[in-house]
């Protein structure tokens, strides 16, 4: 969160040139419309008069404000500088630039608009700047914040995508697709209904997977049967190297859980603990309830008597995707629980591992 | 070695797979004859040695260590004088590898196995063991193939300039403290079991980054991989001799003991 407000300030530092010259065109413009309607409204005094003091206190107030903002934070929400700063900026500016600008104007023509006779002049452009001002500020402040609105909605949407994606990669890792295919091809010559078997584990598993209705919430036995499809698959292509067990008490049978929030934590065991293991091993996957201060809580653990934690720091690093997982876990605990949702992995003896999902125990409504 | 009646080890991980190719090899190379299935790396090394086959097939992904790093352990350990074993790994899907065997000194096959493709293998292979004479040593090409393949391994970063920039300094860990030992007076990175030894003129430090990491953040004309697990600075060897055994080996300037070069990291070390 820190950083995130840190490299906005640090954006909002940074000046974009083009971005000011389209800004310094629109206030000119704006000047123009303002001296032209002056002109109309007192045809007796020559144009160059409104023309010159509302070019010199528009173009000196637009750049008190709007290069006045880059020295304070702008709020993430409107890309203004929030707060008072947000307020006292545009307020000076037009005092400094009217006050500049008339200075300027009064030079350029050798005289004071201060002197007896420009106050009556004076009065009117006070009112002009002010109404001016407002009206400039109001417009680059709603465009400005239209902008920041827009590309924070395609930063959220593309961040949605990215990970939408790297979760399909995960799930769908062509290695297994095609070993799993392998595999497939083998049984149906050889063995066709243990080869219809896996195929019917295979698209359970793969209309888990690309179903997609990842925010409404399952059954445990679901989610417990959608894990079989996958151990299932893999028991296949690892023959005796994977041993695994599933225990659900009767009890938690119907508690609604997240689905498939196990998964990346069940690939884990497989390809970092069993895998590399030149004797595979065993996987249990546990359901049971403990005491929280705030009710009862639910924890599912997934363990595994692979090479454990750390024993090949080759094969953790090797892998891109391999903290996406874990990460993607913590993440969905944290959107659905808040605090109470956490994912420990715990080192099991010499070697296997075990990870531990705890989150508050909800029974479905009656 | 009997031409016509060559042998050949299988190391496949998955036993339906390994099953698979050696029925689908008894239609497609009758004659051969195959000697013994693992399913792991280690065992692939130990069997290929006791057994000596003219045809190896590996998996590239297999416990224990990979088809890749099997095959470079065995160039090592293979002995002079027997030709190599015809070599050709299979993988469902190493996308980096598929790319570097398009170069065709090593074969490959992809999985699941398809009957025309692996007759054109055993097509390959045979034509390979028919043409080479007993004496032949391993070819160059095979050599540079397998190198690569080892380098390229199975992350994306290959060839690219490391993305962190290149390593200044190591921060060797000794006890509770931490020493900065800068990269340029380091002489040589070596692999020993979970650590990485770095050795300096008159230091020992160890770290527990692996070599691979290492080399993707070194500046490979500095350092040369002169073994699986050795990178040495270019610029500190002294010399490079062969004993009678034909095995290399080098002396560092600043080190009294030499460091053995593997055969397939030892065609860079040839007289002018």
């Amino acid at each position: 969160m820190d950083t995130d407000t840190a490299t906005q300030a640090a954006q909002a530092q940074r000046i974009d040139w083009i971005d000011k010259l389209r800004h310094l065109l629109q206030t000119l413009a704006f000047c123009l419309a303002i001296a032209a309607l002056q002109y109309a409204v007192q045809p007796e005094r020559p144009y160059e008069f409104p023309l010159v003091y509302s070019l010199a206190i528009g173009s000196l107030t637009w750049a008190c404000i709007d290069f006045g903002r880059h020295l304070f934070p702008s709020s993430a929400a409107t890309g203004w500088p929030a707060g008072v700063p947000g307020i006292a900026l545009p307020a000076c500016g037009m005092v400094l630039g009217y006050l500049g600008g008339t200075a300027l104007a009064d030079a350029w023509f050798g005289f004071s608009s201060w002197d007896t006779g420009g106050r009556a002049q004076l009065r009117i452009s006070v009112v002009i700047t002010l109404v001016a001002g407002l009206v400039g500020t109001y417009f680059f402040y709603s465009r400005g914040h239209r902008a920041t609105l827009r590309a924070q909605m395609s930063e959220v949407r593309a961040q949605a995508t990215e990970t939408r994606l790297k979760l399909l990669e995960a799930q769908l890792e062509p290695h297994m697709m095609f070993n799993t295919l392998a595999n497939l091809r083998v049984l149906i010559a050889t063995d066709p209904p243990r080869a219809q078997a896996m195929l019917d584990h295979l698209i359970a598993y793969l209309r888990a997977t690309l179903g997609g209705a990842r925010s409404a919430l399952h059954p445990l036995q679901d989610e417990f049967a959608r894990l079989a499809d996958y151990l299932e698959i893999m028991a296949v292509r690892m023959g005796p190297r994977l041993a695994f067990t599933l225990e659900l008490p009767d009890a938690l049978r119907d508690v609604p859980v997240p689905p498939l929030l196990l998964q990346p934590l069940v690939e884990n065991a497989i390809r970092h603990g069993l895998e590399p293991q030149v004797g595979g091993g065993h996987i249990a996957l546990r359901a049971s309830t403990l005491p929280g201060p705030a009710g009862t809580l639910l924890r599912l653990e997934v363990a595994d008597t692979g090479i454990g934690l750390g024993a090949s720091p080759e094969h953790a690093t090797d892998r891109p995707g391999s903290h996406f997982g874990l990460v993607q876990v913590r993440e969905r605990l944290s959107t659905l629980y808040g605090e109470h949702g956490t994912l420990e992995l715990i080192a099991c003896g010499a070697n296997g591992t075990s990870a531990r999902v705890t989150f508050p125990l909800k029974f479905p409504a009656p | 070695m009997n031409l016509s009646h060559p042998r050949a080890l299988i190391a496949e991980d998955e036993p339906l797979l390994a099953a698979d190719l050696q029925h689908a090899l008894a239609q497609a190379w009758p004659e051969l004859q195959i000697l013994a299935s693992v399913g792991d790396g280690l065992s692939a090394v130990r069997e290929a040695l006791a057994l000596q086959p003219e045809v190896l097939f590996f998996d590239i992904r297999m416990p224990g260590q990979s088809g890749l790093e099997a095959a470079a352990e065995l160039v090592d350990a293979w002995p002079d004088g027997n030709p190599f074993p015809a070599l050709v790994f299979l993988t469902a899907y190493d996308q980096y590898a598929v790319q570097a065997f398009e170069a065709q000194a090593v074969d490959y096959l992809l999985k699941p196995l398809q009957a025309g493709r692996l007759q054109k293998t055993v097509a390959r292979v045979q034509q390979l063991l028919a043409a080479r004479s007993s004496a032949v040593p391993l070819p160059e090409t095979t050599l540079a193939q397998l190198r690569s393949l080892l380098g390229a391994g199975p992350s994306p970063a290959t060839g690219a300039a490391p993305a962190g920039g290149l390593l200044r300094f190591i921060q060797a860990g000794h006890g509770s403290r931490i020493e900065m030992v800068p990269v340029d007076e380091v002489l040589v990175f070596e692999a020993a079991d979970k650590y990485v030894r770095v050795l300096t003129a008159a230091r020992e430090h160890l770290i527990r980054t692996p070599l691979r990491e290492l080399l993707a953040q070194l500046d490979t004309q500095q350092f040369w991989q002169i073994h699986r697990g050795t990178l040495v600075r270019a610029s500190a060897i002294a010399s490079a001799v062969r004993s009678e055994s034909g095995k290399l080996t080098l002396q560092l300037h600043g080190r009294a003991e030499a460091f053995a070069v593997s055969r397939l990291y030892a065609a860079q070390f040839r007289a002018m």
